[in-house]
C-alpha cells in the first residue's frame, strides 16, 4: 500500500471538479488531445500522400484543395504537418522518458543517501547544465551523424539533470516527515521507502515538470531539425519544413507560417496543460505563480 | 560570505575542468585523422606519419590533453586545419558578431520583461495582468527561429526597413552594422522576455505578500515606491537566476539565429567546421561557450550576495 499523505482530503471527485473548473487545464488538454489525435490519424489517413512528389502542384498558395498550400515538391503542407506531429511527439516523449527514467532514480537516490553521493550528483548536474542542449546535440551529431535518434539522445541527456534536480528537491522535502519515520521504524529499507512513499508524493511535481520538458523537447527537436541535425528527409518534420521554407519566404510564405503555427499551438497546449495540472493538484502553486 | 564565494569558485573551476575533459574525450573518439585531412588523399603514409608527429598527435593521451588544456588557458587554441590560421583569430573575428548579438538580446529581454512583470504583479488577476500573461504564455511557445522568419517576412520583405540577412561588418559603421543585428536580437529576445516576465511576476507576487511590504505601506510609503524599491529588489534573486540561465540559452540560440540571418558569428563557424571536420575549431568553440556558461552562473552566484545582504552573513 502506498500512502498519499500530501492529499488527505482530496477525493477523486474533488480533483475532477477542480479540473473541470480550471480553464488552462481544459484548453491545454483539448489542444494536446487534438494534436495527439492528428498524429494518430496520420497513420491511417492524410489528405494527400506525403511521399509522392507532384511537381505540377509545387508552391501553391492555400486553396480549397490544399488548405495550407503546397511545398516546393508539390507536397500538401497540411498532410506534412500531420505526419510531422508524429515525429515531434515521438522525439519529445522518448526524450522525457530518458530524462525521467534516469534522472528520477538518481535524484531520489541522492536525496535518500545524502552526503558524498548527493554532492557528486549535484556536481555532475552542474557539468551537464554547462552544456547548452543545442551544443551537446551538435557534439553528439558530430560523432554519430545527424538523425532523429541522435536528436532524441541529445535532448534526453539534457532532461536527466532536470528531473534529477526536481526529484531530489521533492524527495528532500518528504524525507523528514513523520510517516517516513514510521516506515523506517517498520523496518523498510531506503529503496522501498523511496519507491513506496517518496515517489507517490513527488509524482505531481514530476508530472508538471514532464509536461514542461515535453514542450521544451518539441521546441528543441524543431530547432535541431531546422539546422539539419534532427529528422532527415523524406521524413516530414516541423523544423525541417521551416528550413525548406526559409529560402522561399518571398514566394511561398505559407510554407513557413503553418508549420510554425503547429509548433506554437502544440507547445502552448502542453504548457497550459502543465500549468493546469499544477494548479489542480497543488494548491500552493496557485499562489506562487 | 567569503566561504560561500570560495565554494562557488571552486565548484565552477571543477566544472570547467570536467567539461574540458568531456570535450577532449568526445573529440578523441571522433573518426577521422586530422593529418590525413590536411594532406589530402594523395599523401603517402610516411608524410601523414611525419605530420602526425609534428602536430603531436602521436603523444600519449594525457600529455595531449594537458597540452591542449594548457593552450586554452593561454588562449592558444591551436591552428584550424582548414583555414590554416590560429583558431583564436577566427574566434576573435566571429565573436565580434555573436557576443554583441547575445548582449543586445539580453538587454532587450530584460528591458521588456521587468516592467511587464511589475505591471502584471501589481494588477494581479485584473484584465491587464491576464492580457500580459496570455501574451507571455504565447511568447514562451514561439520557437525563436520561426519568429525570426516571420520578422524577416514582415520587416525585410514587406516593409524593407532592415536587411533580411547578412552582416556588413563593424567597419561599415556602427549604425549600419547594428541595423542588421536588430531583427536577430528581437527574435532571440522576445521568447526569453516572455519567460523572464513570468518569473518576475511570480517572484514579485510572492514578495508583495510579505509582512515587511505591509509595514512599508503602513508607514505611508506610496505604492509605487514600495513596488519598485522594496519589492523588486527582493524579487531579484529568482530573476537573476533565470537571467543567468537565459544567457546560456541566448549564446546557444545565436547558433541557430545566425544561420537564419546569415550572420558570420560563432554559430555559423561551428557548423562550417563540423561539415569540414575541422575538429579543433569545433572543440574550441564548444569549450568557449561552455566556459562562458560556467562564468555567467558564477557571476549570478556572486550577484546574489550583492543583491541580498542576508546572504553575506551566511556561509
Amino acid at each position: 500500500m502506498t500512502m498519499r499523505v500530501d492529499l488527505p482530503e482530496e477525493t477523486i471527485a474533488g480533483v475532477l471538479a477542480k479540473a473541470l473548473g480550471n480553464r488552462s487545464f481544459l484548453i491545454g488538454l483539448a489542444i494536446t488531445l487534438l494534436i495527439v489525435a492528428v498524429a494518430f490519424l496520420s497513420f491511417v489517413w492524410t489528405p494527400y500522400d506525403v511521399t509522392k512528389l507532384v511537381i505540377a502542384d509545387k508552391t501553391q498558395a492555400p486553396s480549397w484543395a490544399h488548405w495550407f498550400g503546397t511545398d516546393h515538391f508539390g507536397r500538401d503542407i497540411l498532410s506534412m504537418i500531420m505526419v510531422g506531429a508524429r515525429n515531434s511527439i515521438a522525439v519529445a516523449l522518448v526524450a522525457v522518458g530518458i530524462g525521467m527514467g534516469i534522472g528520477v532514480p538518481l535524484g531520489a537516490f541522492a536525496a535518500a543517501r545524502g552526503g558524498l553521493a548527493d554532492e557528486a550528483l549535484m556536481r555532475v548536474n552542474d557539468l551537464v547544465f554547462a552544456f547548452p542542449a543545442l551544443l551537446s546535440a551538435i557534439m553528439i551529431t558530430a560523432i554519430f551523424g545527424p538523425g532523429a535518434v541522435n536528436a532524441i539522445i541529445a535532448i534526453g541527456i539534457f532532461n536527466i539533470p532536470v528531473f534529477a534536480r526536481v526529484a531530489r528537491a521533492g524527495a528532500l522535502a518528504i524525507w523528514p516527515r513523520e510517516f517516513i519515520l514510521a516506515a523506517r521504524a517498520a523496518g523498510k529499507g531506503m529503496t522501498r521507502i523511496s519507491i513506496e512513499h517518496i515517489l507517490p508524493n513527488i509524482a505531481t511535481l514530476l508530472l508538471v515538470q514532464g509536461t514542461i520538458q515535453f514542450a521544451l523537447g518539441i521546441l528543441a527537436e524543431a530547432g535541431l531539425s531546422y539546422v539539419g541535425l534532427g529528422a532527415q528527409p523524406p521524413m516530414p518534420s516541423w523544423g525541417r519544413m521551416l528550413f525548406d521554407a526559409q529560402t522561399r519566404m518571398v514566394t511561398a510564405p505559407w510554407m513557413a507560417i503553418f508549420p510554425g503555427m503547429a509548433i506554437v499551438i502544440t507547445v502552448l497546449g502542453l504548457n497550459l496543460l502543465g500549468d493546469g495540472i499544477a494548479d489542480i493538484l497543488d494548491p500552493k502553486s496557485r499562489r506562487r505563480r | 560570505m567569503t566561504a560561500y564565494l570560495l565554494k562557488r569558485l571552486i565548484i565552477a573551476a571543477l566544472t570547467l575542468v570536467l567539461a574540458s575533459m568531456v570535450v577532449f574525450a568526445v573529440m578523441e573518439i571522433l573518426p577521422g585523422d586530422p593529418a590525413r585531412l590536411m594532406l589530402g588523399l594523395n599523401a603517402s603514409a610516411d608524410q601523414v606519419e611525419m605530420l602526425r608527429n609534428q602536430m603531436g598527435l602521436n603523444a600519449p593521451l594525457v600529455l595531449r590533453y594537458l597540452h591542449w588544456a594548457g593552450g586554452l588557458l593561454s588562449l592558444d587554441f591551436g591552428r584550424s586545419y582548414t583555414y590554416s590560421v590560429p583558431v583564436i583569430d577566427l574566434v576573435r573575428e566571429r565573436i565580434a558578431v555573436s557576443l554583441p548579438l547575445a548582449l543586445i538580446a539580453l538587454a532587450l529581454s530584460t528591458i521588456i520583461a521587468i516592467p511587464v512583470g511589475v505591471f502584471s504583479a501589481s494588477r494581479q488577476g485584473r484584465a491587464g495582468d491576464t492580457l500580459a500573461m496570455g501574451a507571455a504564455q504565447l511568447g514562451v511557445a514561439v520557437p525563436n527561429f520561426w519568429f525570426a522568419l516571420m520578422l524577416i517576412y514582415l520587416f525585410a520583405v514587406w516593409l524593407h526597413l532592415v536587411p533580411a540577412g547578412g552582416f556588413p561588418g563593424w567597419g561599415a559603421g556602427i549604425w549600419t552594422a547594428l541595423k542588421s543585428l536588430i531583427l536577430p536580437a528581437v527574435a532571440l529576445a522576445l521568447p526569453q522576455a516572455a519567460i523572464l516576465g513570468r518569473v518576475a511576476r511570480s517572484a514579485l507576487i510572492e514578495v508583495l505578500n510579505e509582512d515587511y511590504i505591509r509595514t512599508a505601506r503602513a508607514k505611508g510609503l506610496p505604492y509605487r515606491a514600495v513596488l519598485w524599491r522594496h519589492a523588486l529588489r527582493n524579487a531579484m534573486i529568482p530573476v537573476l537566476t533565470i537571467l543567468g540561465l537565459q544567457f546560456a540559452f541566448l549564446l546557444a540560440g545565436t547558433i541557430i539565429i545566425e544561420n537564419v540571418f546569415y550572420l558570420p558569428g560563432l554559430g555559423r563557424l561551428i557548423f562550417q567546421a563540423i561539415t569540414q571536420r575541422d575538429l579543433i575549431v569545433v572543440e574550441s568553440i564548444v569549450m568557449l561557450l561552455v566556459a562562458a556558461v560556467i562564468l555567467i552562473n558564477l557571476l549570478v552566484d556572486f550577484s546574489y550576495a550583492i543583491v541580498d545582504p542576508r546572504l553575506r552573513g551566511r556561509q
